[in-house]
């Protein structure tokens, strides 16, 4: 299945860009998407425990499986206000 | 609640608007509010020792507008009858400038006060915004909170910090 990640902030910075489009096997949760990701940007690792997940615009959790076409968006650390 | 009670945008925010949103909602419905309190956030000239000279914000749109949504629902729990409106600006912001801009309606005036904090500390744990801080000398991403919108601790420090 194909997804799209979105990232925000330092995230989007790491990785040079706001959108990345992957494969992963069906059934892969968010947290496999984040590990695949991190495996190939490891500026990313630091931010393990504190990333938060929206898929398809709602808030979400790293343990939920994916679908095919979701827009995943990797939130670090807010700060608005 | 009127689809303009929550924006995020690029543009000036005017505290007479988000005053206006829940004021005409109150005259539109029969409610028992009779008070409104309101608050806009200004970017500040310095940060931990450091010079800011300018910010620029970053929100996630979709999911911001539904975080003012959540937290408007979440304080209709705690406030019967209450009414908010949420404007958050993006974008680059001069020193001085309005970054964020709330109007609180509820039957009471303490509530109306509580419910306007409660929203801006609970804004601050789960709306999916940042700051990019450029100072003299440099430039940082400011990393706030963790989001978890279902942390009923966080909710509970917001509701504590809102009513003291």
């Amino acid at each position: 299945m194909r997804v799209t990640v979105r990232l925000f902030a330092r995230l989007r910075d790491i990785v040079g860009t706001t959108d990345v489009v992957r494969e992963l096997p069906s059934g892969s949760t968010a947290a496999v998407l984040w590990d695949r990701l991190a495996a190939d940007y490891p500026e990313l690792n630091p931010y393990r425990t504190a990333v938060s997940t929206a898929i398809n615009a709602e808030y979400s959790r790293m343990d939920r499986p994916l679908a095919d076409g979701d827009e995943i968006a990797f939130l670090p650390p807010v700060s608005g206000g | 609640m009127g689809s303009l009670a929550f924006t995020v945008t690029t543009r000036n925010l005017d505290l007479s608007t988000v005053v206006q949103i829940v004021s005409s909602e109150l005259a539109s419905a029969d409610t028992s509010a009779g008070a409104i309190a309101s608050f806009l956030g200004t970017v500040r000239n310095e940060n931990q020792g450091r010079r800011v000279e300018r910010l620029e914000y970053e929100a996630y749109e979709p999911l911001a507008l539904k975080a003012f949504e959540r937290i408007a629902n979440e304080a209709r729990d705690r406030w019967p009858d209450a009414r908010l409106a949420v404007h958050h600006r993006v974008g680059r912001l001069n020193i001085g400038e309005v970054s964020v801009a709330i109007a609180a309606a509820a039957a009471h005036r303490a509530d109306a006060f509580a419910m306007c904090r409660y929203a801006i500390e609970r804004i601050k744990q789960i709306a999916p915004i940042w700051k990019h801080e450029f100072f003299k000398g440099g430039d940082v991403w400011i990393e706030g909170a963790t989001v978890n919108p279902d942390d009923a601790e966080a909710r509970e420090v917001a509701y504590r910090r809102a009513c003291v």
